[in-house]
């Protein structure tokens, strides 16, 4: 393998990749069920499917992480034997996790030599940086060398881990959903540019997705899989999202989504003035930030991830300490504890609810309980807790919002994500919220579950809740925000009402223009 | 104190900082070297003593200090193998295989030692480099056993193969993302193991300058707890071989105190002043703990961190 080999000038080197056949079983499930798939030299195609539907099973057997119990894959029409991850590395085929393989310690430059199969025992760092340079002179992005990878941004680790395929010369990439860390801007600037590295035919790109837009705009072929089962493909152009939407869930009952309601309720509820706090390194994570949330209200807060939003959700669920500002609500000062949680109703979902919401090890119906088994009926004299009306009360809230579990006394870990967050939003909204502060709702959860959860958002909106939504999804925001605001650099840099902006305006200030 | 104590005071912490500081030096770079593969080695403090008791019994039956040395090193080499092998199983935490490897060394090294507390063996030599100076103390706070200088050179050499060379790389890669390791095809366990392996060899080596050297003898006290204080050095020297070195000898020279003050009469608190390592100790754990920096160098595969 040569990893210096020119990329830019040279002719069509793209390759076509079939796997025909492919099952994968795990114990009692069919993972993939005799799954076929065809990508075309030069192509750029999308591999679409909900969560659980067997497209990571699917590409991972490609990679050579799984050995398929059935199927073959040919690699420009030859039949190859992928055994291992590095057996896919030697064919020219590479991945882009979603989690990002990169060695945070390393700098940029380190990541790319060392990931090399023929990286020498002795770096000469004058020559590789030469080498690395000229390489990086004939790529359509770029990330500065120098960098250590633990201060990139999202998006710079995503072309890192991008241009280390074309370093190795790996013209057949599979992408792993890899817009969900970028703005909207960023990827479309990156899927453009890929696009027309296919389109010279100089790489082959399997993207994971389920942004219908991306796909629309830049794939030119799809696969959708449902439940491990191939369920159609065709041309991305001609086929309408519909058609793709019907293939991916099937004839799934999806909930109608809770109207929105009009009233003219003006106060403000909650407040956040002038917060600070910082990370891990001293260094400010949000700044000065003012945001206030009316009654009645959803305001979506966007941004790129890693501008804050983490940080101010964890400020306001008392996770992390502020170091300047003040939370009101109704007027009054907030602090994020447990009396105060509950004289103020301040309810909330956040982000990764099995690991900020929940302990995993402990039962579903403790779990629904952490919001009441201090108080009655299940909690006597303020410490007597009593197991048995917790169960009563864990089912009928497993009931209500069908939380799938084999029974109540289940650990929360073995829950699948959407009903973790069915369990969570269960315990949160089962009494009365004044404020209700939700982070990524969604994040990973099928369609069905995404339609229910937001329409449960929608309900307590309606009810005359206010509610801070943070979201790295910019189409959730335009569904369900009264008021966008547009987080950047760990501070609100725009607020404005919905119906007064637009994608592009809310991209721009995301980016930070 | 006169200015006459002061400087003798000042020339014994030198050589104390010299003589003191080898083996802190040795089993500090062996752990940095564990620690940066991600994993932690408590039980390097049986290594060190095991290394005392196997160099001193090596040289006293053959003659030869420097195999004993070497003896020191594969016994230390040994105890770090099986500590790297341990770990490897499934759901096996190394801070407990380590402190049970500590005692596991210790009490090898006090039951095979018993036959060699009385006899004298031949110990190391060292390089006389102050002689020129023609001040008694300084010349003998200069006696410099080479065991210092491989110890300094071996800091350097790890330092830059950190930066510059494959396997130095690889080691950093497995210590701070063992996921990017792996999908890169290494073996985590396997350089994991072979880090701990040669990170127990030169604490080994560390033991057999104890016994070799200085103090120059084996008894069963010999280390008091050298070996653990090494392993927060490595915390204190936010896992830097050079920043090792430093620290190594700031530790010898805390421990010459004691001794220092009472040669020039100085006897109250002798034993507080003894007892200095050990509070410094105390004290660098509190303000590294601090640290906004320490945090950023940390490798983060260590179990401590994650």
């Amino acid at each position: 393998m040569n990893a210096l080999s020119p990329i830019a000038e040279t002719s069509i080197r793209a390759p076509s990749l079939e796997a025909i056949g492919m099952t994968k079983i795990f114990g009692p499930l069919v993972a993939l069920d005799d799954v076929s798939i065809k990508v075309e030299a030069g192509s750029f195609h999308a591999l679409l499917g909900e969560n659980g539907a067997g497209k990571s099973t699917l590409v991972k057997s490609i990679m050579g992480f799984y050995r398929a119990d059935q199927g073959q894959i040919l690699l420009d029409e030859e039949e190859v034997s992928i055994r291992t991850p590095r057996d896919a590395r030697d064919l020219g085929i590479g991945m882009v996790y979603q989690h990002f393989t990169l060695v945070p310690c390393l700098t940029a430059a380190e990541n790319l030599v060392i990931s090399r199969a023929d990286a020498p025992t002795v770096f000469d760092w004058r020559k590789e940086k030469n080498r690395l340079e000229e390489f990086m002179d004939r790529m359509p992005f770029k990330v500065h060398l120098n960098a250590q990878v633990s201060s990139l941004s999202a998006g710079e680790k995503q072309k890192l881990e991008i241009l280390k395929l074309l370093y190795l010369d790996q013209r057949f990439m599979i992408l792993d959903e890899p817009t969900s860390v970028l703005t909207p801007g960023e990827a479309d600037e990156m899927l453009g540019l890929l696009g027309e590295m296919a389109a010279k035919k100089e790489i082959t790109v399997l993207m994971i997705s389920h942004k219908f837009r991306e796909v629309k705009a830049f794939c030119d072929s799809f696969t959708v899989l449902r439940r491990g089962k191939f369920t159609g493909s065709g041309d991305a152009q001609a086929a309408s999202v519909e058609e793709m939407s019907k293939m991916m869930i099937g004839d799934t009952q999806i909930r109608e989504r809770a109207e929105r309601t009009q009233h003219n309720r003006q106060e403000v509820v909650l407040d956040l003035a002038g917060l600070c706090a910082v990370d891990g390194e001293g260094l400010p994570a949000i700044d000065a930030l003012n945001l206030k949330v009316r009654a009645g209200e959803i305001v979506g807060v966007a941004g790129v991830s890693g501008n804050g939003q983490s940080a101010l959700v964890e400020c306001l669920a008392g996770q992390r300490p502020l170091s300047d500002g003040e939370v009101q609500i109704h007027g009054k000062p907030f602090e994020p504890k447990r009396a105060d949680f509950d004289k103020f109703k301040v309810f909330g979902l956040p982000e990764e609810p099995l690991k900020n919401a929940t302990v995993p090890r402990m039962s579903v119906s403790e779990n629904i309980a952490f919001r009441s088994f201090d108080k009655p009926p299940v909690a006597s004299l303020g410490w007597w807790m009593r197991p048995g009306p917790m169960r009563e009360r864990a089912k009928e809230l497993i009931a209500a919002y069908r939380v799938k579990t084999t029974s109540p006394e289940a650990p929360i870990e073995d829950l699948s994500g959407g009903n973790v967050q069915r369990a969570v939003l269960a315990r949160e909204l089962s009494g009365d919220v004044d404020v209700l502060i939700v982070a990524n709702p969604c994040f990973g959860l099928d369609f069905a579950s995404v339609a229910e959860i937001r329409s449960q958002i929608m309900e307590q909106r309606n009810r005359g809740a206010a509610v801070l939504l943070v979201s790295e999804d910019l189409d959730e925001i335009l569904e369900l925000a009264d008021r966008v605001a547009v987080m950047s650099g760990g501070t609100i840099t725009y607020v404005s009402p919905i119906e007064d902006t637009d994608r592009n305006t809310i991209g721009q200030h995301m980016a930070g223009h | 104190m006169n200015e006459g104590a002061l400087v003798t005071v000042l020339i014994a912490m030198l050589g104390g900082a010299i003589r003191v500081s080898t083996p802190f030096m040795f089993v500090a770079l062996g752990e940095c070297l564990t620690e940066k593969s991600g994993r932690i080695n408590l039980g390097l403090e049986g290594n060190l003593v095991l290394g005392a008791m196997v160099a001193y019994g090596v040289s006293y039956l053959s003659g030869n200090p420097w195999l004993g040395v070497l003896a020191a090193g594969s016994s230390g080499l040994i105890l770090g193998a099986m500590h790297g092998y341990i770990c490897k199983l499934p759901k096996v935490n190394d801070i407990a295989v380590g402190i049970a490897m500590m005692s596991f060394g210790t009490g090898i090294a006090f039951f095979f030692g018993k036959p060699y507390i009385q006899p004298t063996a031949p110990r190391l030599d060292s390089i006389p480099l102050g002689d020129w100076t023609g001040n008694s103390a300084l010349a003998q706070a200069l006696q410099v056993n080479p065991l210092f200088f491989v110890g300094i050179a071996l800091a350097l050499a790890m330092s830059w193969a950190f930066a510059n060379t494959k396997w130095g790389l690889i080691v950093r890669m497995t210590g701070d993302s063992a996921a990017s390791a792996r999908a890169m095809g290494v073996s985590v366990d396997l350089v994991r193991f072979l880090a701990t392996s040669a990170g127990g060899f030169l604490a080994g080596i560390g033991g057999a300058f104890l016994s070799l050297y200085y103090p120059g003898s084996w008894n069963e006290g010999l280390s008091s707890g050298q070996g653990l204080m090494a392993v927060a050095l490595v915390i204190f020297a936010r896992w830097d071989p050079i920043r090792c070195i430093w620290a190594a000898l700031l530790f010898g020279a805390a421990g010459a105190i004691g001794p220092a003050l009472q040669s020039v009469g100085i006897t109250s608190g002798y034993y507080f002043f003894n007892a200095a390592p050990y509070i410094l100790t105390l004290f660098i754990m509190i303000a590294s703990a601090r640290s906004k920096a320490a945090a950023r160098d940390v490798p983060g595969e260590l179990s401590i961190t994650k």
